[in-house]
């Protein structure tokens, strides 16, 4: 049945594209890679932070030493009592305070993870010009639901990971690996084209942007 | 092939009947006002933000056309990579087929109920009533879907199929069927969008965490990795493609890309095109199945239904270049005014027009073509450069022809048309018509304007004066005072 | 230069005053204006609403009339964006290579005004006086397909004594589309009801256009109301010196 239905359609696409020359090649895609434009000029990080920003991610700039505490004031604004860290987040970037701590290790379960205030992350890259962080979901990252259930998301962002633009993020991600590009908080048009932020990923964003001092 | 799914919706009248009534309706006119108002500018205002907008179109048109010139090749290439991957890929030649192993699929799990990410592809084939026909339920979790479905309605946009209402209209629907299942809209509901888009969090929360099995469109496929790519905003998507056992993706065959390189021309026009944004919140990429991560049965559907017979059409064709980003949509001022029910199809405004007559044959879509003043605005818009007004009047021809070959007798307007080629095939005859007119204008003009026209023009005079024909034709006027007499032509032969 | 008008089906029959705009408007400018008397129709009323065989005669009679001219002037957007982007196609698909060639090398020496004026001409001041306030609306076809800019828009900011002023949403369509005024009349309908509101907003005293098919639906509407707005072809306008009383 699967097959049949194979090459039904197969057989109906090389009927469709008779007049395409034998000689045509398939796979040079003329024109497929343009040129280099810089979209994000030299202010690469500071176009980040605003562009994260505008799109309600609370976004906060801190020299290596501080990164820890500036997590702990994300998780205090928002009144976290439970924190998951995924396998391989950089232990000395976790905050000490008021907060349970959760280890994905055995795996938490989906009604854990809805129960959990905060996840904190690292980031496989960042976008500039779009404000985007980028998830490979490897080690400090962790399973794309730990990132999903939990209501507030902490990234961490290196300056050095943060790409100027697209083009360049997808030159250095992993196509093999779940990817999860992440711009703001969650957030819809649906009504009346109007964009507001808040509905079924994590409402409230925040990204720790490392700097160095 | 019309009827079994949801390209054309049966009952539909032609459009110019259907947006008749859209046209009474002064809410929807509001709503769609307001909403495609908003919208327009900012898609202006972040297109205008790349420098190599105009070339992003260009590249994106030409992967498109060339991906569609080898389609067999790179689907092939895509089956051979989702399959290395851990994914199962199907093939389907229609809507039935297509419905047929979605439902034993879900079947084989045992389950009875699938969430749905927002998808283009199952809309069209109508996967929720033939899932429903097998006993399994469907549940919508794109917030506009969702409204859509909890109002008994029918999608009216592309991206957003709520677009016919508005916030107060939304409060109304949440506040009367969302008891119905999941969790109740909460007390004192306000009509503010952030308190609607809470109340679709809380009523979906709980068929997230236990579904099982999900069912999604994609965006994009690339033939080089397997990968398959989700753009959304809610986070609904990512419920959907992380937390069930199963993940079931229906793909229409035209959205294959060559390359995992390609995507970086897509991800930067889609989200600017679509809701103006610099990119949407969230995008998800994945590549067959995880260990650890996600559902572990990935099946792949990929969805035919029409799509060869228009891949065959060597100027239709590029309708199937389309990424569904709504900005033909947004800028139409057809839409603008009647909304996408009108267009009685799961694909409305001019992409829709395109596009649906092609999917089910022009003849039983025969008034979409000429739902447009071919006035350029959406090609102008579309990110991956489909010349819409080059397809329509293609079509348009197609359906005169359609017309010419199924009937005895042409139509009035067939011979209206062949009487005016004779007419405009002379300049005798032309200038033989245009005395005739002048002089029988003259009765019934009144200061040099006719008030009401006879038969069909009587739909243009109803609201329109009409300027009486000239009494004297430029062509008149030219021959009375410029033609040269044989005594000027004598006279500078002679070279005076 | 030796230029030829293509005055259009619909401004022979009309609009004759155009015509003559033009050719005052040319004759002044220092050219030599020709028209040749075979020409009828571009063929794109036949054409847009499906009839592509019947336009094949009027394609033809087009490149026999009009070839050898330095260039061909037509006061119509949309009938000369008729010219340069479809006869070709209607050649290819229903005539002849010898047609196929005689379009190719006609369709390239048609222009539309604005167009024959500013890129051809190399004038944008032709020395017109219309002391009057004006509204211009750009009409889709001289915008999108022609690609004629803000051309017009120059040759008006240069009239001497006009008063322009901006018409709001001017890009957005007025409605009429040809057979789509007749066919979707309700839509079309909707559609002139925003233009005219926009018009009579600016409270210009005339709507200026490059196309008079565009503004006989919208000065048919504004006609019908008594808004006391009248309608005037962009080469009216540009062939107005001092002295022409309106």
């Amino acid at each position: 049945m699967t097959m049949n239905g194979r090459e039904t359609v197969l057989d109906a696409i090389r009927g469709a594209l008779s007049g395409v020359p034998g000689s045509e090649s398939p796979d040079a895609t003329p024109l497929s890679h343009g040129r280099r434009v810089d979209h994000a000029g030299p202010d690469v990080v500071g176009m980040f932070a605003d562009r994260a920003a505008e799109y309600r991610a609370t976004v906060v700039r801190v020299p290596p030493a501080d990164v820890a505490e500036a997590v702990g004031r994300a998780l205090a604004r928002t009144g976290a009592r439970s924190l998951v860290v995924p396998p391989g987040f950089p232990e000395g970037l976790v905050p000490e305070g008021p907060w349970s701590r959760l280890a994905d290790v055995p795996p938490l379960s989906i009604g854990q993870l809805d129960e959990a205030d905060a996840v904190i992350t690292t980031v496989a890259t960042a976008i500039a010009v779009t404000g985007t962080v980028t998830l490979d979901h490897g080690p400090g990252q962790g399973r794309r639901v730990l990132t999903l259930l939990p209501d507030q998301h902490i990234c961490v962002v290196r300056a050095d990971q943060i790409a100027p633009d697209v083009p360049e993020a997808l030159r250095l991600l992993d196509p093999y690996r779940p990817l999860t590009l992440v711009s703001g908080p969650s957030a819809t048009s649906d009504i009346e084209l109007d964009r507001v932020e808040g509905v079924h990923g994590p409402r409230t964003l925040d990204i720790v942007v490392v700097v160095d001092a | 092939m019309s009827g079994a799914d949801n390209v054309v919706w049966l009952g539909t009248p032609a459009f110019p009947e259907a947006a008749r009534t859209a046209l009474a309706d002064p809410q929807l006119r509001a709503n769609l006002r307001r909403a495609t108002g908003t919208i327009r500018d900012r898609r202006l205002a972040v297109a205008a933000e790349l420098e190599d907008w105009e070339e992003l179109r260009e590249r994106a048109a030409t992967i498109k056309h060339h991906t569609l010139r080898h389609l067999d090749h790179h689907l092939l290439r895509l089956e051979k990579a989702v399959t290395a991957a851990g994914g199962v890929v199907h093939w389907a030649a229609d809507a039935a087929e297509a419905n047929r192993i979605v439902t034993r699929l879900v079947e084989a799990t045992g389950e009875s109920e699938v969430v749905k990410v927002k998808s283009m592809a199952t809309q069209e084939i109508g996967l929720n009533e033939a899932l429903a026909d097998a006993g399994i339920r469907a549940y919508e979790t794109d917030l506009a879907e969702l409204i859509v479905q909890l109002g008994g309605d029918r999608p009216s946009h592309i991206l957003v199929p709520a677009i016919h209402r508005n916030r107060f209209e939304i409060r109304e629907i949440f506040q009367r069927e969302m008891g119905e299942w999941g969790a109740p809209a909460p007390e004192g509901l306000t009509a503010e969008p952030r308190d609607l888009a809470e109340a679709a969090r809380l009523h979906l929360r709980e068929r997230f965490l236990r579904a099982k099995v999900a069912v999604s469109g994609a965006n994009f496929a690339t033939a080089d990795t397997g990968t398959v790519v989700v753009v959304e905003s809610e986070g609904n998507g990512r419920m959907c493609l992380t937390l069930p056992e199963t993940l079931i993706t229906v793909m229409g065959i035209e959205k294959v890309l060559p390359s995992f390189a390609d995507l970086d021309v897509f991800l930067q026009l889609l989200p600017r095109s679509s809701t103006g944004e610099r990119m949407n919140p969230y995008t998800s990429l994945w590549t067959g199945v995880t260990e650890g991560d996600g559902p572990r049965n990935f099946h792949l559907v990929l969805l035919d239904n029409g799509r060869t017979a228009t891949l065959a059409d060597e100027v239709g064709r590029q309708a199937l270049a389309c990424i569904r980003c709504s900005a033909c949509l947004n800028v139409c001022p057809v839409y603008e005014r009647t909304g996408g029910h009108a267009y009685g199809s799961v694909y409305p405004g001019p992409i829709g027009a395109v596009l649906t007559p092609q999917l089910v044959g022009v003849e039983h879509a025969a008034s979409l073509p000429f739902a447009s003043t071919l006035c350029g605005a959406c090609y102008d818009a579309c990110p991956v450069k489909i010349n819409i007004p080059e397809v329509l009047v293609h079509l348009r021809a197609e359906a005169v022809e359609a017309e010419r070959r199924d009937r005895l007798f042409p139509t009035p307007e067939a011979l209206v048309m062949k009487a005016l080629g004779a007419v405009l095939g002379s300049p005798r005859r032309l200038a033989a018509v245009q005395r005739l007119a002048a002089g029988a204008s003259r009765l019934v003009a009144r200061d040099g304007r006719i008030g009401a026209l006879p038969g069909p023009f009587a739909r243009w005079s109803a609201t329109r004066d009409t300027p009486a024909p000239a009494r004297e034709s430029l062509r008149a006027w030219w021959r009375r005072t410029r033609t040269p007499t044989s005594e000027d032509i004598r006279t500078k032969a002679e070279g005076k | 230069m030796r230029i030829a008008l293509f005055i259009t089906c619909f401004n022979d029959t009309m609009f004759p005053r155009t015509g003559r705009a033009v050719t005052t408007l040319l004759e002044r400018l220092g050219h030599t204006v020709e028209f040749p008397p075979g020409q009828t129709c571009c063929g794109q009323m036949h054409f847009n609403t499906g009839y592509r065989p019947e336009t094949l005669p009027m394609v033809r009679r087009f490149a026999e009339n009009f070839a050898g001219y330095d260039a061909v002037v037509a006061p119509s957007g949309s009938c000369a964006g008729m010219v340069r982007d479809h006869h070709r196609v209607v050649a290819a698909q229903y005539g002849d290579s010898a047609l196929a060639e005689s379009v190719e090398q006609v369709v390239t020496t048609v222009y539309e005004l604005s167009e024959l004026l500013i890129d051809i001409l190399g004038v944008t001041d032709v020395g017109a006086h219309f002391p009057h306030r004006v509204t211009y609306h750009p009409t889709c076809h001289s915008l999108r397909m022609l690609r004629v800019g803000d051309r017009p828009l120059r040759l008006l900011r240069a009239v001497k004594g006009i008063d322009l002023v901006e018409l709001a949403e001017a890009e957005s369509c007025c409605g009429f589309g040809g057979t789509f005024a007749l066919k979707n009349a309700d839509v079309s309908n909707a559609m002139l009801a925003d233009k005219m509101r926009h018009v009579q907003n600016t409270g210009a005293q005339f709507l200026c256009a490059g196309d008079n098919s565009c503004l006989t639906h919208i000065g048919g509407g504004l006609s019908r109301l008594r808004t006391g707005v009248g309608t005037m072809h962009l080469a009216e306008i540009l062939a107005s010196t001092e002295g022409d009383v309106r």
